[in-house]
This record gives structure tokens, sequence and C-alpha cells, in this order.
């Protein structure tokens, strides 16, 4: 949906400035027909106020680099046209929900990334380097599940929109989750019980109450809240069969 | 919130439901055409039927409502570790001493 302009030259930006404490800094910035938040973003820094920091690469959606919150909404910045999300000609640029910021428009992806870890969405090898490759079969349903959340690009977005991670700081979150998931079905994955083990600890998936947010907001359309409803069915047989 | 409070949850979930529709069932039933506390009670009283459903039941919701509020704790007033746990058992011991001393008193003769 295209909103109408306030001012149909300038559009006024609000950018945070400062870490955790800190401020809205307002911007005027030109309106042009083909602009993305990043486009704003960038123009800013390179042409109001170089000491603004932030964080991008590709510019085309496969990095994962550029997410920001944008009028309270996480959105990967550059592939968001500033039509959609202006209100009155007017947004707001705020640094990623739910995690440490190191300045402006910056966060500390750190605590992001080692709950990747701790989910153990790592590799765990079924054969060596000197077998054979093994053929795998697109059509099979584990492979189905597991490609379901291989196009993530680990923005974070859906780690800043879970209203889990806020209230529950050891919550994994849905990224992370969602790995674990993939290399739970991976055929080619040789270690299930130790993926099992590490989402059934205290910041594991049983802490997800499937509000969503992580489905409705990941930029790829991918739903990880499926992939933890996985997780917890598997875990809930898991502990059946591990007691009989 | 670990494997094992997600199962006991679910688990006292389980067994909820059926005694839920129970409860709610037997309560229509026995009061077509009214009735009275002391005709309740003439049916409740020393019978060991009831004292299993509803001693069950409580056992049932002590251990899910303990650890649902031990979540609204956690997430919402940031209760970790010792605490947290200290509250749950509370909140449980508080359900089920309640609930006992209720199934006791329309069961017991």
């Amino acid at each position: 949906m295209e909103r109408r302009l306030a001012n149909e030259t300038h559009m006024s930006v609000s950018v945070w400035r400062g870490d955790a404490v800190g401020s809205f800094q307002p911007f005027e910035v030109k309106v042009e027909d083909n602009q993305t938040v990043l486009d704003v973003v960038a123009w800013i820094q390179q042409y109001a106020d170089p000491t603004l920091s932030y964080r991008y690469a590709c510019r085309v959606g496969m990095c994962g680099s550029c997410a920001m919150m944008v009028n309270g909404t996480p959105r990967w910045t550059c592939r968001t046209h500033v039509k959609k999300v202006l209100v009155d000609g007017h947004m707001e640029i705020a640094p990623l929900r739910n995690l440490p910021v190191i300045k402006d428009l910056a966060t500390d992806m750190d605590p992001f990334f080692d709950k990747w870890v701790a989910a153990e969405g790592v590799h765990h090898p079924t054969l060596t380097r000197n077998d054979p490759i093994e053929a795998l079969d697109p059509a099979a349903e584990a492979r189905v599940e597991s490609a379901a959340g291989i196009e993530c690009i680990n923005c974070s977005v859906c780690y800043a929109a879970c209203d889990t991670v806020a209230n529950n700081p050891d919550f994994l979150g849905p990224a992370a989750l969602q790995r674990a998931w993939s290399v739970y079905n991976d055929s080619k994955n040789a270690d299930r019980q130790a993926v099992l083990d590490a989402v059934s600890g205290v910041g594991g998936c049983h802490n997800c109450h499937s509000q969503g947010s992580c489905a409705v907001h990941c930029p790829n359309a991918l739903n990880p809240m499926n992939a933890i409803a996985g997780l917890k069915r598997e875990t809930a047989r898991n502990f059946f069969r591990r007691r009989s | 919130m670990k494997l094992g409070l997600y199962m006991a949850q679910r688990i006292s979930a389980l067994i909820m439901v059926p005694l839920v529709l129970l409860h709610i069932g037997v309560m229509i039933y026995a009061i077509q055409g009214g009735l009275s506390a002391a005709e309740i009670l003439g049916r409740t009283k020393g019978s060991i039927l009831w004292f299993a459903v509803y001693g069950t039941f409580v056992a049932a919701v002590s251990v899910h409502g303990a650890i649902g509020l031990r979540t609204v704790l956690s997430e919402w007033l940031g209760l970790r570790g010792g605490a947290l746990n200290a509250a749950a058992w509370a909140i449980f011991a508080l359900l089920l001493v309640l609930g006992m001393l209720a199934v006791h008193g329309v069961t017991a003769r």
C-alpha cells in the first residue's frame, strides 16, 4: 500500500543515536522514486552525519547484515521500500530489538550467533572426505522438512521480533532452533540425539509460546515456529523412548 | 523451561481433559430437576470413586498450574534459579493442600 507523503519532496527520519542509552536524532531526507530504507541510512551517513554507525554488506537481501527496527518493526532494510513504511512522511529507524547496541544502528550479534552454536546447529558428519558423496532424495519427507529452513540468512529479524526472547534472555530463539531442526532432519547428520539434548535445556525449544512473530516477520517467508513445533514433537517422543 | 517440566505440564493437561469433561457433564446431569447440597454430599461422602476422581484432578491441577505460573513469574518478574523453583514449589503445595482439603471435605465420612 502506498501512502501519501506529508511533504512530497522530503521525509523526516528519526535515527537512534547512542548505545543502550541515547535518543532519536531527526534528519530531513529527499524522497526518491526508488529508495530503500538502507538507501536513506546510507544517505544520512554520507551527506548529513558521517559519524552514524550502521551495518550492511550485500544490499540485495542475501547477507542478512542490514536488519534494523523500522517504525518498531524488524525489517531487512536493503529490501524494504521507503514508500512501504513511511507514515505521514515520517519513519523511525532503530537498532534491532533483543540485542545489545554497540553504537547507533549497529548491534552486537554475538548473543544471537552464540545461540546458534548452543542449539547444536552444526554438522555431525556420517562420512569422511574419502567416502563417495551420498545421494539425497529431494522428495524424502525429512529432506523437505530440512530444506524448509535452509534459506535462512541469519539476519536476526525473527530474534528481534520474538517476545519470548525479550522476556527470557536464555531462550535460544527462532533462528537457532530452526537451524537445529534442519540439521536434525538432515540424513547426513550423524548425531540426532546431540541436537535433541541441546534444545531440551533451560533455554530450549519448550519455552516457545507459538506466538508466531518469527514467521510473520521473516523476510524470506520461513516458518521457524513450525520448526520449533517439530522439535517439541521429537523431544517429547524421545522422552518416552529413552525411558522405555 | 526444561523438557521434564514441559512433559509434566502436557501430561497433567492430558489427565485433566477427561476429568474436566466428567466434572462439567456430571454437574449438568445432576442438577436436572434440582439438587441440594445434602443430596450431593450424600452421594460423595465415603465414595472412593469421587475421592479418586477429584484427588487426581487436584494433583494434576497443582502440577499444571505451578509450572504455568513458574513461566509467568520467570518471564514477567524475571525470577530465576532457586527463587523461581521455590516459588513454583510453594504454588504447587498451596494448590495441592487447598484442593485436597476440599476433596476431603466432600468425600470423608
